[in-house]
């Protein structure tokens, strides 16, 4: 069986959940990314949507208005997680955010965050937007859409919403500051036999 | 020649091409993904087979980063009403645009403003090249994300570090950058006397079908020598570790100047959306990387 996380979620939920686990989650899950960490960290200005609990997806969405003014969800697929390292733990701590979805691993200051406040970092996989798309059952509403399509706080209802790859579990493993670590002892070695066959300058 | 059917083709295949990826790419996913057996990087290829097969079939963009639309125009000296080509590539862009549709991504330097149709300054980016005694025109389209031209750069390197300097570089750029870059990567190498040249031969290789190899006995060695050893990192699917990290590795060269050694690198992600077709003076075209796509 697959686990599945509902929002609200609680400090409990994630205590079991480790790095490299698949799960899925149900529930509110809101698209936050480059400039609205950038407005509540520098800018101190409040976030319109109330967070505790929920999931933010760092993911910039193709969106599709319909006749009846509400939205559809055309195409939703993660960015680079990285970029939002600066802010994150901040943000985390201000905001009570419990799953952070993107793509790639973060770094120190996300690790301490989900350790100390509880909360997950995971990987929905790059690329997969349709399929992400296809997970969202409605956009619920839309916030601070003077950032423009990519960068405006979609809300969106979420159902199955996965698969969530465990990048950063709630006690602070990193699966990705792992993997590096593994690639770049290979690397050293594998330069080291290719440079032999390559020495063309003699 | 017909203009407005020259754009209306340009534009549809555009939009295609957002949609479905193109035949070497999907044939390779599917090798990469029977040869995996780590069951995380495995179930990873498993959501990326079935987005393919819902963007296919609800029609729509497979991956919302639509890029910025680079085209590379192989141009017969022959072809009539070249001079017409660069404005009917732009129109293109902004017509796939809304009919695709693709993500508003052209964001104007200086000015910090995206006006939403994907053209802008020198936006699509369009690179020559004049085909000697032919009629006809070759259009290559790449759509560029922005997770995979970030790991992008270029460097001179001076001949003592030799091509064994290149062979560092290659592996320190992807596994700094490449993980983030939606791997399984094709990876794009431009070496030359300078980085700009070098920078756009990087490119240039990335549009090279897969299978292809460089036409130096050396050259081709040195793409299997990196295309082994990449997989060999074992980076997988998303960064996620697995048996492989690449789709190919490509290397375009121009002859250098004795003191220098440049290298440029661009990946492409394994949504690699990039396009080919020709089409004649009479505008009947044949699509070279789809094949059996209608427009
Ligand atoms: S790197 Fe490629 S597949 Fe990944 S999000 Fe960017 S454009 Fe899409």
């Amino acid at each position: 069986m697959n686990k599945v996380l509902r929002t609200p979620i609680s400090d409990s939920d994630l205590e079991d959940i480790r790095i490299g686990d698949v799960i899925y989650m149900d529930g509110i899950l809101v698209t936050c990314r480059d400039v609205a960490h950038r407005r509540l960290i520098e800018f101190h200005r409040e976030l319109p949507v109330d967070l505790k609990g929920l999931a933010i997806f760092h993911a910039g969405p193709i969106v599709k208005k319909l006749p009846d003014g509400k939205y559809q969800m055309v195409s939703i697929g993660p960015t680079t997680s990285m970029r939002m390292e600066r802010f994150e733990k901040e943000f985390v701590r201000q905001t009570g955010v419990k799953i952070i979805v993107g793509k790639g691993g973060m770094a120190e200051e996300t690790e301490e965050a989900c350790r100390t406040y509880k909360a997950l970092h995971c990987v929905f996989p790059g690329g997969c937007a349709v399929l992400a798309a296809t997970e969202v059952e409605e956009i619920e509403r839309v916030e601070w859409m003077d950032l423009g399509m990519p960068e405006s706080l979609w809300v969106n209802r979420v159902k199955g919403f996965g698969p969530l790859i465990v990048s950063i579990d709630a006690h602070g493993n990193n699966l990705f500051k792992k993997n590096k670590a593994v690639f770049n002892e290979r690397k050293d070695r594998l330069v080291a036999e290719i440079s032999e066959k390559v020495r063309f300058i003699q | 020649m017909d203009i407005e059917r020259f754009t209306d083709i340009i534009a549809r295949f555009l939009a295609v091409s957002g949609k479905i990826l193109p035949d070497d790419i999907v044939k390779k996913l599917a090798e990469l993904k029977a040869a995996e057996h780590m069951p995380l990087a495995k179930s990873v290829y498993d959501s990326m087979s079935r987005n393919q097969d819902l963007a296919a079939s609800l029609d729509r963009p497979s991956c919302q980063d639509t890029g910025v639309v680079n085209f590379f125009v192989s141009a017969g000296e022959n072809f009539p009403g070249l001079g017409k080509i660069a404005g009917a590539l732009r129109e293109a862009v902004v017509r796939a645009t809304a009919e695709a549709p693709l993500r508003h991504n052209t964001v104007a330097i200086f000015d910090e403003k995206n006006d939403g149709t994907n053209v802008g300054e020198r936006a699509p980016f369009v690179h020559w090249d004049i085909v000697p005694g032919s009629d006809k025109v070759k259009v290559e389209t790449y759509m560029a994300g922005g997770g995979c031209s970030l790991p992008g750069r270029a460097i001179t390197l001076m001949p003592s570090a030799g091509y064994e300097g290149i062979v560092q570089y290659v592996f320190d750029t992807m596994v700094d950058w490449g993980i983030n870059a939606c791997p399984p990567l094709l990876i794009g190498i431009g070496i030359a006397g300078s980085v700009e040249n070098a920078s756009i031969l990087s490119k240039r290789a990335l549009l090279r079908p897969l299978g292809s190899h460089n036409p130096n006995p050396r050259g081709a060695e040195m793409e299997g020598l990196l295309e082994d050893g990449l997989n060999r990192l074992g980076i997988g699917p998303q960064g996620l570790s697995g048996s492989s990290s690449v789709m190919g590795v490509h290397i375009e060269s121009a002859a250098r100047h004795p003191s220098t050694i440049s290298v440029g690198i661009n990946v492409g992600c394994w949504a690699h959306r990039r396009g080919a077709i020709v089409l004649d003076k009479d505008l009947s075209y044949e699509i070279l990387s789809h094949k059996g796509v209608r427009l």
